[in-house]
């Protein structure tokens, strides 16, 4: 009979190489450059993979989808990669960031665009104004709304990088996070195991850090 | 509230800082990423990098330099010098750039600015305004200051920005180097006059100037150089000095 202490060092051996599996599997569709996204994970020692067809989603615990860009584009890459149905039935932590958070919702005014439908509210574009610019550009506030491990050790009033025009309307069923820019908005969302941030946790400094990692462990 | 930003600028060549740094704490002072970690650690908020490398080589050791900081660096940044087409940007981009700087190219070919908007969104194109008063016109200049265009500064950054600017970084010429304070008529002219943030960027001497620019002008940011480099002002003590006049920051 093996010990624990020799359970584990089998498990150890036969775990999947960093990168290669086991963490977070990466949804490529094509929607923006993700260098600074794999560079953060590898700083803080979270595998991470990639995820480019159906079979790829077993080999990873969790997801992120990435994106800048247009969402209505955005959306029409992520259909033609044939992943829509798996990804809307994932029953695994799931992190949209930026425009792969909006791409979690049901629609957006940016090219009037239907999207995954996964958390029912809209992405709608900031009114500008000689007070908000347009887009949103810089370093700004995020105020938790529910207890999350997502945003544990994270003070309230914190600042994350932000840079985008179009935002996820205020609803207090889904708003993890909100922030305020002209009007309050989600700057996280969360439904069941779906999870959106509006920031750059990759571009957040210590804080952002902090967010992933909490990610990986959720 | 969106916090004001604060922007160290690093000039590099070939891959190198070129102006001298006294940070008394650095192993090798002309390292661009522990410099720029150093800063990071500090509380700067954004990094301009401006590649002065004249070589034929020199995209590929701007990709290089831009690899290495976003591999070590978690705040965003801007790379900028050099860069003349789409291919660059994109290269630049696929590095870890968060924004591209674009000066002279724009003005000798200002659909460079729509094309690459309609490429990488708004957001990436950051445009570089090198403005110099002659006579009561403030006018456009190449070359680091030193080729006069026939470019208004205020005409051609409203051009920029109706072809898809994302940011203009306006450098007063006329107060670069002096330390006697940002240009606060023209900025706040300008940051009145767009729909985009501006940063000011010039002038910087002491922590007032800094104080004096976001009180006077609600530009978005503050980009300066050797106060920086030489530790005539250290960040945090910058950013407590704007918290107590009511700046918004981030600490």
């Amino acid at each position: 009979m093996k010990t624990p202490d020799q359970n584990n060092k089998k498990s150890l051996a036969e775990a999947p190489p960093s990168g290669g599996g086991g963490g977070i599997g990466i949804i490529l569709y094509g929607a923006g450059n993700i260098f600074s996204l794999t560079a953060a994970l590898e700083r803080l020692g979270i595998p991470y993979g990639f995820i480019n067809s159906e079979e790829d989603f077993d080999k990873y615990d969790r997801y992120i989808i990435p994106g800048v860009g247009h969402a209505g584009a955005a959306m029409n890459k992520l259909k033609a990669t044939g992943l829509v149905p798996k990804i809307k039935a994932l029953k695994k932590p799931t992190l949209g960031i930026c425009v792969g958070m909006q791409l979690l919702t049901s629609y957006s005014e940016e090219g009037d665009s239907n999207l995954l439908d996964i958390i029912p509210v809209k992405t709608l574009r900031f009114a500008d104004s000689a007070e908000h610019k347009v887009p949103h550009t810089g370093w700004n506030r995020v105020y938790p709304e529910k207890e999350n491990p997502l945003f544990e050790n994270i003070p309230s009033g914190s600042h994350f990088y932000f840079v985008h025009s179009y935002f996820i309307e205020y609803d207090k069923a889904y708003t993890l996070l909100a922030a305020d820019y002209g009007n309050q908005f989600s700057a996280s969302i969360w439904l069941d195991n779906f999870y959106g941030v509006q920031f750059h946790p990759e571009k957040s400094g210590e804080f952002g850090e902090t967010l992933l990692t909490n990610f990986s462990k959720i | 509230m969106l916090a004001k930003r604060i922007i160290p600028c690093l000039d590099v060549k070939d891959g190198r800082t070129v102006k001298g740094v006294n940070f008394v704490d650095l192993r090798d002072a002309g390292d661009p990423v522990e410099l720029a970690w150093n800063y990071s650690n500090q509380g700067a908020d954004e990094l301009v990098f401006l590649d002065i490398t004249a070589t034929v080589e020199r995209r590929k050791t701007m990709v290089e330099l831009v690899k290495a900081v976003a591999r070590q660096i978690n705040i965003p940044f801007t790379i900028g010098g050099g860069i003349n087409e789409i291919a660059d940007a994109d290269a630049l981009l696929n590095a870890g750039a968060d924004k591209i700087s674009i000066n002279s190219a724009a003005v000798r070919n200002p659909k460079l600015i729509d094309e690459l908007a309609a490429a990488f969104g708004v957001q990436f194109v950051v445009i570089a305004v090198d403005t110099r008063s002659i006579g009561d016109k403030n006018v456009v200049h190449l070359n680091g200051g030193r080729l006069p265009t026939e470019r208004q500064t205020l005409e051609w950054i409203l051009e920029a920005e109706s072809r898809g600017a994302g940011e203009i970084l306006l450098t007063s010429m006329d107060h670069d180097g002096t330390k006697g304070g940002f240009d606060n008529g023209l900025l706040k002219t300008v940051n009145d006059a767009v729909h985009i943030p501006v940063i000011a960027s010039g002038g910087a001497g002491k922590v007032e100037h800094f104080v004096d620019v976001f009180e006077k002008t609600n530009v978005d940011a503050a980009l300066a150089a050797s106060v920086f480099h030489y530790g005539e002002i250290l960040i945090p003590d910058l950013k407590r000095a704007l918290q107590s006049n009511k700046i918004e920051v981030r600490i």
